[in-house]
């Protein structure tokens, strides 16, 4: 049963094959008895899902269920739900129940899903590797000496455990593509403003993007169908109108260009990982596409454009937690500042910590001009090379990482956990949407194929993905977790 | 040594919309601590601003009112630093591109010549909460119903010379945002708070001097008071031979006197960064045109029509329209008794002097502009005299009647305007004093005119009060000449 897709559930709980009960039972015990080895989830809702199902199963009876409802679901523990515990993977909001739920879990309990429970992350969304949260880091459920990716790492570790048919997540720099490919899931970053802000807890707000993960494309286009759309509560989400993202699915690939940009191809890319990428690209040559080398000339300046927006965001988006109305709160501080002082120490890990003191200095009297507006004229040209490509071809296509999943405590050199993100930052700061396919496996290590395309064409990006995922079966493959998988 | 005062003043108006700038919230005052807070307001985790439109609206009418330039593009900015009532570590406001940008404000000094002062700019901004130090056993409450109220702060260039010039130019900032309804302007509950950048200079310098910035001033009279005696402090020390530091500093209206807040090496460095939950603003020329159309009539364009248009003196006209609620008083007035001067006579007469010793505003007046333009309509029909109006005006004062002709009718008022009846009076006047006739008839024709005053108040008394006295003027004038 947890083997199925999103799309095969919904089809089954229309048929009556089983109910909404017994489904979310059933994922319920597999998290029950297997994460405590994958660490994916840091709350579980079973009372809450278990009287969502209900509803669902009530519903459908009286003829009244949409396509979605009584489909079970897992949020990042990023996305504000009413009534439960919203951690953010910290220690601060450790003790922090959300008054409201996020848009986006409005939506989705609108349409009858059912939520699990709320899912392990980096803290704040910072890090690559799920290493950062408060709860402890997160295992690949391909091999639990692995990091699962960050920061959506406990989403992408339990769709690919089966623990949930899906999952959300956010991207800001990666954090959806990333673990997507470690783990060997689809994972899709809409276009900045697809998809309301309006409740995730906000890390670097011009960058942050939620977004599904789930086993296919198809998944992904039925969550998006009923996640996209304007929010009059998020001024950056835009009003454009939400097509139906399954409906194109199908539609065939013939004559379409593929850009390979070649940065995306250069030193420090993973031999396996290469290898699996242009085995992929082959697939869609063989079904009439046509393969242009192109140039993303920016692309190296990325990191460090990111690393210097995306913690002056944060340092001042995080400025909230003070110990003053909610989260961690020190004991007995002496006057303002000692409150202050201790609440933060104690509160945040020190990746937090870390990107707040840089994006506090960037923003400084005196370094503003040379960090934060350099960063933000750099982040013109790669927005602009992106532009340019799609001038000459309808998709990008380049892995989704430079390697594949690596052995936890394996990184401690921030620098060098940062560079993983350098084919996914970009697409962040452009704000154009990108999606992570299953592409096979470096060694026993799953490789993530990473498709881009311009602003707001999401549907043509599930198109292209779903195609390939009609050739081949890397989308299928399930980690063995117990003796008899 | 002679010295030049150099005053500049941002001024903080709270704009009167019904929500908050940046959430659906109320900004109603005085309700219950953190009853009007929502989320948003809170800073909770996750929550975002959408901006108020009808705040940028206010602003961008504000700008147009002082002759501003109306950038086609501005952009929220985040003032970043730490305080208990700031709710989200920043406050949310506007720097490098604001909403309103460079105009002017004409100010009456009190010798009736108008100066214009430069503003520098007006930006929009939310307001923070408040802290309350008291009944908390040593602790600070946080009320957070004001976290969120929209602010425009109106900054202007250091064009103020005195104390008086500097609130003569609140006043008339007062004036504009009550007129144009965008706040009510009261001081006492916070809706002005005005910052007064203060310095000094030897007369004839052109350099300015260091200055020291008076936060929170909260009425006209403490604005001059906290000037004069920083002023004061500012001479002093540089005489004594000290300098002034630039910082931040509290006036204390019952000390008389400025202390210090904090200096500048203790300021704050607030990172300003454009804001990424809020979109830049753009403001085509058909938005700014459409509220350009709704711009009420604004004091200085009122005072010129009351001039030109309504032939009143210079001295009336700036008077009449020093507030939205005089001058719609005294036009109202105007337009039911159909006589302009007769109608800025009683307001600043009469009726402002009722209402000072009262202690009313002249939107409290228990006289209403109508019933006031109706008496005044008798005046101008000869229904009743002068006299007799002002003892009208008392009763409806006191409530006594509806309206003026009731009270007319009742005491009996009505002027005698009958020849017949009134020479019947004249007559009897002069025959009862042959004394007073003799002496006019002997006086030298220039000292005559002066000597009819005492044959008027007679028949004017006989008739109690209500014969025409014009009549009665020209009439004794006549029958004491026959008699020469």
């Amino acid at each position: 049963m947890h083997d199925l897709t999103l799309a095969d559930i919904a089809k089954g709980l229309a048929r009556g094959d089983y109910s909404s009960r017994e489904l979310t039972q059933h994922y319920l015990s597999r998290i029950e008895s297997l994460d405590r080895r994958l660490n994916s989830f840091i709350t579980v809702t079973g009372e809450h899902a278990l009287a969502a199902a209900d509803a669902a199963d009530a519903a459908r009876q009286s003829g009244q269920a949409g396509i979605l409802a009584g489909v079970p679901l897992a949020y990042k523990d990023i996305f504000c739900t009413e009534g439960v515990r919203t951690s953010c993977g910290s220690r601060m909001l450790d003790s922090f129940k959300a008054p409201y739920d996020a848009t986006v879990v409005e939506k989705l309990k609108l349409a009858g899903t059912v939520s699990l429970g709320k899912t392990n992350m980096d803290e704040f969304a910072m890090g690559s590797s799920n290493e950062t949260s408060f709860y402890g880091p997160v295992r690949n459920p391909w091999n639990t000496d692995l990091v699962p990716g960050g920061s959506s790492g406990g989403s992408a570790a339990a769709v690919a455990a089966g623990l949930t048919p899906a999952a959300l997540g956010t991207d800001t720099g990666g954090s959806i593509r990333q673990p997507a490919a470690f783990c060997g899931i689809t994972g899709l970053k809409p276009t900045y403003g697809r998809v309301s802000r309006y409740g995730m807890v906000a890390y670097a707000s011009s960058l942050d993007q939620g977004g599904p993960m789930a086993r296919t494309a198809e998944d992904c286009a039925l969550l998006l169908n009923a996640m996209a759309g304007h929010d009059p509560r998020d001024s950056t989400s835009v009003a454009r109108a939400v097509p139906d993202y399954t409906q194109s699915l199908a539609e065939p690939l013939k004559g379409l260009k593929i850009g390979l940009p070649r940065e995306y191809f250069g030193e420090g890319l993973d031999g396996g990982v290469e290898t699996a990428v242009r085995d992929a690209i082959k697939v869609y040559e063989a079904l009439g596409a046509q393969v242009i080398d192109v140039s993303l000339p920016h692309t190296r300046l990325a990191i460090p454009t990111y690393y210097v927006i995306a913690p002056a965001e944060a340092s001042s988006n995080l400025s909230r937690y003070d110990g003053v109305r909610f989260g961690h709160r020190c004991d007995a501080p002496t006057d303002l500042m000692d409150l202050y002082k201790r609440s933060r120490v104690e509160g945040f890990g020190e990746e937090v910590k870390r990107r707040i003191l840089i994006g506090t200095h960037t923003l400084s009297e005196g370094f503003f001009d040379a960090y934060y507006k350099k960063a933000q004229q750099v982040r013109r040209l790669i927005r602009q090379d992106f532009l340019d490509a799609f001038d000459k071809v309808d998709v990008l296509m380049g892995p989704a990482a430079p390697t594949p999943a690596f052995e936890l405590g394996n990184q401690a050199d921030p620098v060098q956990m940062y560079l993983q993100d350098i084919y996914t930052i970009a697409i962040n700061l452009a704000g154009i949407p990108g999606i992570s396919v299953p592409a096979g496996f470096a060694g026993d290590r799953p490789v993530g194929l990473q498709i881009l395309a311009p602003h707001f064409s999401e549907a043509h990006l599930l198109n292209v993905a779903h195609a390939f995922q009609m050739q081949t079966d890397w989308h299928t493959r399930r980690p063995a977790l117990t003796a008899d998988e | 040594m002679q010295w030049e005062t150099v005053i500049g003043l941002e001024v903080h108006v709270q704009l009167a919309t019904q929500s908050k700038i940046f959430s659906g919230a109320s900004t109603a005052y005085g309700a219950e601590p953190n009853t009007q807070a929502c989320a948003v307001d809170l800073g909770m985790p996750g929550v975002l601003p959408v901006v108020n439109e009808n705040a940028v609206a206010m602003a961008v009418r504000f700008g147009l009112a002082i002759g501003a330039e109306i950038p086609e593009v501005s952009i929220f900015e985040r003032k970043n630093y730490f305080y208990p009532d700031l709710p989200k570590g920043y406050q949310t406001s506007q720097m490098a591109q604001p909403i309103v940008g460079p105009g002017t404000i004409d100010i009456t000094l009190d010798d009736g010549t108008v100066n214009a002062v430069r503003i520098h700019h007006a930006h929009l901004e939310e307001d923070a909460g408040k802290s309350m130090h008291e009944s908390f056993h040593g602790m600070t409450g946080i009320d957070l119903n004001r976290a969120g109220t929209p602010l425009l702060e109106i900054v202007s260039e250091p064009d103020m010379r005195s104390a008086r010039e500097a609130s003569a130019y609140v006043r008339a900032l007062h004036a504009i945002v009550t007129y144009m309804g965008i706040s009510d302007g009261n001081m006492a509950e916070g809706s002005m708070r005005c910052d007064v950048n203060v310095s000094v200079r030897p007369k004839g310098q052109e350099a300015f001097g260091t200055r020291a910035e008076i936060k929170n001033v909260n009425s006209f009279r403490f604005i001059e008071q906290a000037i004069e005696c920083e002023v004061e402090r500012q001479i002093d020390l540089i005489e004594d031979g000290g300098k002034v530091v630039q910082e931040t500093r509290l006036f204390d209206p019952d000390l008389n006197e400025t202390r210090s807040m904090r200096t500048k090496e203790e300021a704050n460095d607030y990172r300003y960064f454009p804001c990424p939950d809020l979109l830049p603003m753009m403001l085509d020329d058909a938005y700014i045109e459409h509220q350009r159309s709704l711009l009420p009539e604004l004091p200085s364009e009122k005072r010129q029509r009351f001039e030109t248009a309504l032939g009143l003196s210079a001295y009336d006209a700036s008077v009449l329209a020093s507030s939205r609620a005089m001058a719609d008083y005294f036009e109202q007035a105007m337009q039911s008794c159909g006589d302009a001067k007769l109608a800025a006579n009683w307001v600043q007469g009469d009726l402002s002097a009722r209402l000072n010793k009262a202690g009313l505003d002249i939107s409290e007046s228990p006289v209403s502009a109508t019933q006031l333009g109706e008496l005044l309509a008798r005046i101008k029909d000869d229904t009743i005299n002068g006299k007799a109006a002002k003892q009208v005006f008392a009763d409806l004062w006191d409530c006594k009647g509806e309206t003026a002709d009731q009270i007319i009718e009742a005491r009996g008022l009505k002027q005698v305007t009958d020849t017949a009846a009134i020479e019947a009076i004249v007559d009897q006047v002069i025959t009862d004093n042959p004394v007073q006739v003799t002496q006019y008839r002997e006086a030298e024709p220039d000292k005559r005119g002066k000597m009819i005053g005492f044959f008027v108040g007679q028949a004017m008394k006989a008739s109690r009060g209500t014969a025409n006295p014009q009549q009665v003027n020209a009439l004794i004038k006549s029958k004491l000449d026959a008699l020469l």
